[in-house]
C-alpha cells in the first residue's frame, strides 16, 4: 500500500520521534541560535542506525528503504530542520552515490563508516557559475599516472567541514560538457584538500555551509565512482533522492508550523475569544492542516515509487516544489497568528521561518522543479496525444 | 464474613503514620451501622508503645507485634503477620495507607488470603450496605468506582490527605501483644537500611512539586528562599525566562517554552508574571499557585489559588505555614 | 539466566482520555497505544544484566494482552529483547490483576524463570497490583519501585534501592525475585534501526489460555465498577485574600491541603 506504513516503518517512525522530541529538542534551540553543529546528535542518530538508513547489511547498514528516511527525516526536521539537512544529505547523496556508482573496493572500504556514521558524507557539486546547471562546473581534474589532480573550489556545501566522505563531481575533459564531468570519493585527509569559507545564513543555523578549496588535491583513480565521464549522470541520477529528502525536510518545517499555530491559538486570547475561535484563524489552520497532508502524500508516493525501482522524476520534484512551497506559506501563517511574540526568538516559528526558506533553494530551485515537471508532462501528453 | 476491620498501623521512622489516623476514620466509615468492630496492628519496633498514640480511637484491639525480624519491613515477614490475623479474625476489610509500605504489601496479603484490593482510593464510603472506593486512574486523568464482589477480604490503600483523621472518641482499646510466628527463613527480601534524601533536588521535569521563580526575585541570592519551600516537598525550583536572562538562576531549571516542559502535580509561581512562553511550560501542571504583586498579572489566569502579595512577605510564611502542617 | 521482562500495552501517557458514550471504559479511538513507560525500565534493566552476564543469558518479553500488543512487544524485542510471549485470548479482554497475575504465572511457570521485571505500576489503571500477586502466586520475593539493582556475582541474591517517603529503603533479596522498576533506575534505550530490523525474525509465542492449560478465566468476580468520573472541572483562579497576610497564608495551605489535596 501506497500510504499504509508496515510494522518496522511504525517503529522507525517512532524510535526517530522519540529520539527527536527528547534528545534534538533539548538542545536545538540553543543549537540553532548558537549556530553550533552539534556532534553528539550525529553520534546519537548514528546509535539508532539512521546513518545507513538505506545502506544493505553487508556493508553495516540496516537496509531500509526512501520511504523508511522520508519519515524519519520529516520527524527530525519537525523539531530541527538543520540536522535533517546533514542526515538527508549524507544518506540521499553521498551512501547513495558510494553505493551505487561505487567499485566493490570503494564500497568496503567507505561504506561501513559511513553506514555506522563515523565518517559523514557529503555532497560537492555547486560552484559559483554552477548550481542548476550543472554543466557549468569547472573545476578540474587531471589523471596524472594512478591519481587525479583537482584544482578548484566548490561552495556552499552542507556539513562540509564535519565530512569524512565527500563526492565531488569535477570536469576531466574540457571539451565536452556532458560527458566531461566525473565523480570522485574524497577524504578531507587527502593532500590539497581544505575548508574555505565558511557561510553565514539565514536559516539552518545549527548545520554548517562551507566552502571546500581544492589545490592540486591528488585523488587516487579508484576513487572515480562509476567511470571517468560519467558525472553528470551521476548528478542527475542523485537528484530524486536528493528531492524527497528535502520534500521530506519541508514536510517537517510545514507540520511544526502547524503544530505551532494551534497550540498558541488555543492560549493566546484576544477580544475575550481564544485565536482558534476566529474565523480568520481558522482558514489558515484549514489551509495549513490540508497542505501539509497533501504534501506529505507527495512525499510518500514519490519514496515508494523510488524503493519500488520506478522512475519518481516528475513525482520527486513534485513533492519537493510542493512541500517546499507549503512550509513556507505554513510558516507565513503561524507566525501571522503568533503576531509579535512569534517575530522573537523566543518562539519556534521564528527559527521555523527562516529555515523553510532554503527548501525553495536548495537541491533544484522551484524553477527548476516546474522545468523538470512540465518537461515530463508535455512528454506524457506526447505519448498519449501525439502532435 | 462478618463486618470487621483491620487497620495496619504503619511505623516508619519510629512514628506511627499520619495516615493511621485516616484509616481509622474510614473504618468507622466501613463499619458505620453494621455492627463491625475496627482493630488495628503495629508491627515492628516501637509497636507496643506507639499503640498509645491510637487508644480511644474507637478500636476494638490493637495488636502489637515486636519481634527482631520484623525490626525492618520486609514483605514476607509483615505478610505473614497480617495473613494470620485476617485467617484468625475473617476480617471483612484491611485498611492502609497508599505508601510505599502500603502498596508493597497490600497486594501481597490480597492474593495470599485470596482477596481483592482496591489501590491508591481517594474516597470510601458505604452504599446500600456495600463498601464503595473511588480512586484515580490514567495518572490521574479520571476517576472510577468500585465496589467490591464476593465473600472475601477487601483490601484498600488509602492515599494519604483524603479523608479527614478519626479523633479520639474515648472507649476501651485492648492492646494485644502478639507474637510474630515469622521466622528467618520465611523473609526472602529485606530492608537493610533507609537513607535520608539528600540535599540534592530532583530535576525540574521529574519533580512532583515546582517552587519557580520569576524576575521579580531581584538576585539570585534570593532563590534560597524558593528552595526552603520545595524541599519540604522534595521537589525542584524552577525560574522563568527573565530570571534565568537577569543571571538569577541557571538555565537548565527554567520552564518555559525555550526551557523545559513540566508537569508536576503542584507548581507555585513566585513573581512570575506568567507571559505566555512561560505558560507553554507548565500550563499542565494539576495544581498552580501564583504569588503575585500585581492583580493583572496574566498567571492570575491560568493559575487554580493566587495570593496578590508580596513574595517576600507570602513565601517565608507559606513555607512556615506547610512545614507546620507536615508535622 | 532466564531473564523475564514483562509488558503491557496502555494509551501513551499524552493521550487525552475520555469516557466512552456507554460509561463502560474510555474511548480507545484516536488514542495512541505504548509500552507502559515503567515497565520500559524493567525491559532496559533486563538487557543491561544480559550484558553484564554476556554468558548466553536470555531476555524473554511475557505480555498478556489483546491483539493490537504485538507492536508494544515488536518495540520491546526492537530494544533487544531476545524472544517473546504474548497471551492473547478473547477471554481475557478487561482482566482484573488477580486475572492477569494468574494468567502470567502460568506462562512464566512455562518458561522457566531466574529473574523477572517489570514497571512498578501499569499508567492505566494505576493499580500497581500485579508484580505482588505474581511474586505470592510463583512463592519469590518481590521488590517494588527499584531505583537500584545490582546482582551478586553468584547471582544468588541482589541488592536493591527503593524510592519511600523521605528517603531510600535498602534491600537485599535472594533470587529468583520479581523487581518492579520505577524511573531512576536506568535510562531505557531506543529501538535502533538494526534492532528493528531483527525484531523482524524473533519469535513471538502466541498463546491462548488453553495453551497455558487454564480452562476457566481465573480470579474473576472480586470487583464491579460502578461509574467512571471525569475530572472536575478547573475553576477561575481562587484568589485568597485576607486583611493581614498571615491569614491568606494559612487559608491557601489548607485548600492546597484540603481542597487540591496536593499536600
Amino acid at each position: 500500500m501506497l500510504f499504509q506504513f508496515s510494522e518496522e516503518e511504525r517503529l522507525i517512525q517512532k524510535t526517530v520521534r522519540d529520539f527527536a522530541r527528547r534528545e534534538l529538542a533539548a538542545v536545538a534551540d540553543i543549537s540553532n541560535r548558537d549556530g553550533v553543529f552539534r556532534d553528539d546528535i550525529i553520534k546519537g542518530l548514528s546509535a539508532l542506525g539512521l546513518m545507513g538508513i538505506t545502506i544493505p547489511e553487508e556493508y553495516g547498514g540496516v537496509n531500509f528503504g526512501t520511504f523508511s528516511l522520508a519519515v524519519a527525516l520529516e520527524e527530525i526536521s519537525r523539531i530541527c530542520p538543520s540536522t535533517a539537512v546533514a542526515v538527508s544529505v549524507h544518506n540521499s547523496l553521498a551512501n547513495h552515490i558510494v553505493l551505487k556508482y561505487g567499485s566493490e573496493e570503494l564500497k568496503a572500504k567507505y561504506l561501513p563508516r559511513m553506514a555506522s556514521g563515523e565518517a559523514i558524507g557529503v555532497y560537492a557539486l555547486t560552484e559559483p557559475d554552477a548550481g542548476s546547471d550543472v554543466s557549468a562546473i569547472r573545476m578540474s581534474a587531471v589523471r596524472k599516472g594512478h591519481e587525479y589532480v583537482l584544482n578548484g573550489a566548490k561552495i556552499f556545501i552542507s556539513t562540509g567541514d564535519k565530512a569524512g566522505v565527500v563526492i565531488v563531481i569535477a570536469r576531466t575533459d574540457p571539451g565536452s560538457r556532458t560527458r566531461g564531468l566525473t565523480a570522485f570519493l574524497v577524504e578531507p585527509g587527502f593532500p590539497g584538500f581544505s575548508v574555505g569559507k565558511v557561510e553565514h545564513k539565514m536559516g539552518l543555523k545549527a548545520s554548517t555551509t562551507v566552502e571546500l578549496v581544492f589545490e592540486d588535491c591528488r585523488v587516487p583513480s579508484a576513487n572515480v565512482l562509476g567511470e571517468e565521464g560519467m558525472g553528470m549522470q551521476i548528478a542527475l541520477g542523485s537528484l530524486d533522492g536528493g528531492r524527497i529528502g528535502i520534500a521530506s525536510q519541508a514536510l517537517g518545517i510545514a507540520q511544526t508550523a502547524l503544530d505551532e499555530a494551534v497550540l498558541f491559538g488555543r492560549e493566546r486570547t484576544q477580544f475575550g475569544k481564544r485565536l482558534v475561535d476566529f474565523q480568520m484563524t481558522q482558514a489558515k489552520i484549514a489551509d495549513m492542516a490540508t497542505n501539509v497532508d497533501a504534501a506529505r502524500l507527495l512525499v510518500y508516493r514519490a519514496a515508494r515509487m523510488r524503493d519500488a525501482g520506478e522512475n519518481c522524476s516528475k513525482e520527486a520534484s513534485m513533492a519537493k516544489l510542493f512541500a517546499s512551497r507549503i512550509a513556507n506559506a505554513a510558516v507565513y501563517d503561524s507566525m501571522q497568528i503568533h503576531g509579535g511574540v512569534g517575530y522573537t526568538e523566543e518562539f519556534r516559528i521564528e527559527r521555523f521561518f527562516r529555515d523553510a526558506r532554503v527548501t525553495e533553494i536548495y537541491e533544484g530551485t522551484s524553477e527548476i522543479q516546474r522545468i523538470v515537471i512540465a518537461r515530463k508532462v508535455l512528454e506524457e501528453y506526447e505519448q498519449m496525444y501525439p502532435v | 464474613m462478618g463486618n470487621d476491620v483491620l487497620v495496619f498501623g504503619e511505623i516508619r521512622g519510629g512514628e506511627l503514620k499520619k495516615v493511621v489516623r485516616e484509616l481509622i476514620s474510614a473504618a468507622a466509615t466501613a463499619t458505620g451501622g453494621t455492627g463491625g468492630a475496627t482493630d488495628a496492628v503495629l508491627i515492628g519496633a516501637g509497636a507496643a508503645s506507639l499503640a498509645g498514640k491510637i487508644k480511644g480511637f474507637g478500636l476494638r484491639k490493637i495488636f502489637t507485634v515486636e519481634d527482631e525480624l520484623l525490626a525492618n519491613y520486609s514483605t514476607e515477614g509483615y505478610a505473614a503477620v497480617l495473613a494470620s490475623l485476617i485467617a484468625e479474625n475473617k476480617y471483612r476489610y484491611v485498611f492502609m495507607g497508599a505508601t510505599a509500605m502500603g502498596r508493597d504489601l497490600g497486594p501481597r496479603v490480597a492474593a495470599r488470603v485470596d482477596g481483592v484490593m482496591f489501590s491508591d482510593c481517594v474516597e470510601v464510603r458505604m452504599e446500600g450496605g456495600s463498601l464503595v472506593v473511588r480512586r484515580p486512574v490514567y495518572s490521574g486523568k479520571l476517576f472510577v468506582e468500585l465496589s467490591p464482589e464476593g465473600d472475601r477480604t477487601v483490601f484498600v490503600s488509602v492515599r494519604p490527605n483524603n479523608i479527614a483523621p478519626a479523633a479520639e472518641s474515648g472507649g476501651s482499646t485492648e492492646i494485644s501483644p502478639r507474637p510474630s510466628g515469622v521466622t528467618r527463613d520465611m523473609i526472602r527480601a529485606m530492608a537493610t537500611e533507609i537513607v535520608p534524601l539528600a540535599g540534592g533536588r530532583p530535576d525540574v521535569t521529574e519533580a512532583d512539586v515546582i517552587v519557580s521563580g520569576g524576575r521579580a526575585m531581584k538576585e539570585g541570592a534570593n532563590f534560597r528562599m524558593l528552595e526552603e519551600l520545595a524541599d519540604l516537598f522534595g521537589g525542584a525550583v524552577g525560574a522563568s525566562r527573565a530570571a534565568v536572562d537577569a543571571g538569577f538562576a541557571a538555565q537548565p531549571i527554567q520552564v518555559g517554552q525555550t526551557g523545559k516542559v513540566v508537569n508536576p502535580k503542584l507548581y507555585i509561581a513566585c513573581g512570575i508574571s506568567g507571559a505566555i512562553q512561560h505558560l507553554a511550560g507548565m500550563r499542565t501542571s494539576k495544581v498552580i499557585v501564583a504569588i503575585n504583586k500585581d492583580p493583572n498579572a496574566p498567571i492570575f489566569e491560568k493559575a487554580h489559588y493566587g495570593i496578590v502579595g508580596d513574595l517576600f512577605e507570602v513565601v517565608p510564611l507559606l513555607t512556615k505555614e506547610i512545614k507546620t502542617m507536615m508535622q | 539466566m532466564k531473564i523475564i521482562v514483562l509488558l503491557k500495552r496502555v494509551p501513551d501517557t499524552e493521550a487525552k482520555i475520555l469516557i466512552n458514550q456507554e460509561g463502560t471504559g474510555i474511548r480507545e479511538d484516536g488514542v495512541k497505544f505504548v509500552i507502559n513507560p515503567h515497565d520500559e525500565y524493567g525491559i532496559e534493566e533486563g538487557l543491561k544484566l544480559r550484558e553484564k552476564l554476556a554468558d548466553g543469558s536470555k531476555v524473554t518479553v511475557v505480555c498478556a494482552g489483546p491483539e493490537e500488543a504485538t507492536e508494544a512487544i515488536r518495540t520491546a524485542l526492537a530494544m533487544g529483547a531476545d524472544d517473546a510471549v504474548h497471551v492473547c485470548d478473547p477471554k481475557l479482554a478487561d482482566p482484573n490483576p488477580f486475572t492477569v497475575s494468574e494468567v502470567l504465572a502460568k506462562a512464566i511457570q512455562a518458561e522457566g524463570f531466574d529473574v523477572i521485571f517489570c514497571g512498578k505500576q501499569a499508567i492505566d489503571d494505576d493499580l500497581a497490583q500485579v508484580q505482588s500477586i505474581l511474586a505470592e502466586k510463583l512463592d519469590i520475593p518481590q521488590v517494588n519501585n527499584a531505583t537500584a539493582f545490582e546482582m551478586a556475582a553468584d547471582c544468588r541474591s541482589a541488592k536493591l534501592s527503593r524510592r519511600i517517603e523521605g528517603g531510600d529503603e535498602k534491600i537485599e533479596t535472594s533470587m529468583p525475585a520479581i523487581i518492579s522498576c520505577d524511573k531512576g533506575l536506568n535510562e531505557p534505550r531506543y529501538a535502533s534501526l538494526p534492532g528493528i530490523m531483527k525484531a523482524k525474525k524473533k519469535e513471538i509465542r502466541k498463546k491462548s489460555l488453553a495453551d497455558l492449560g487454564i480452562a476457566e478465566v481465573p480470579g474473576t468476580g472480586r470487583s464491579r465498577v460502578l461509574k467512571w468520573l471525569p475530572l472536575p472541572k478547573g475553576g477561575e483562579c481562587r484568589i485568597v485574600a485576607a486583611e493581614e497576610t498571615v491569614d491568606a497564608v494559612r487559608e491557601l495551605a489548607r485548600l492546597l491541603r484540603e481542597e487540591a489535596k496536593v499536600i
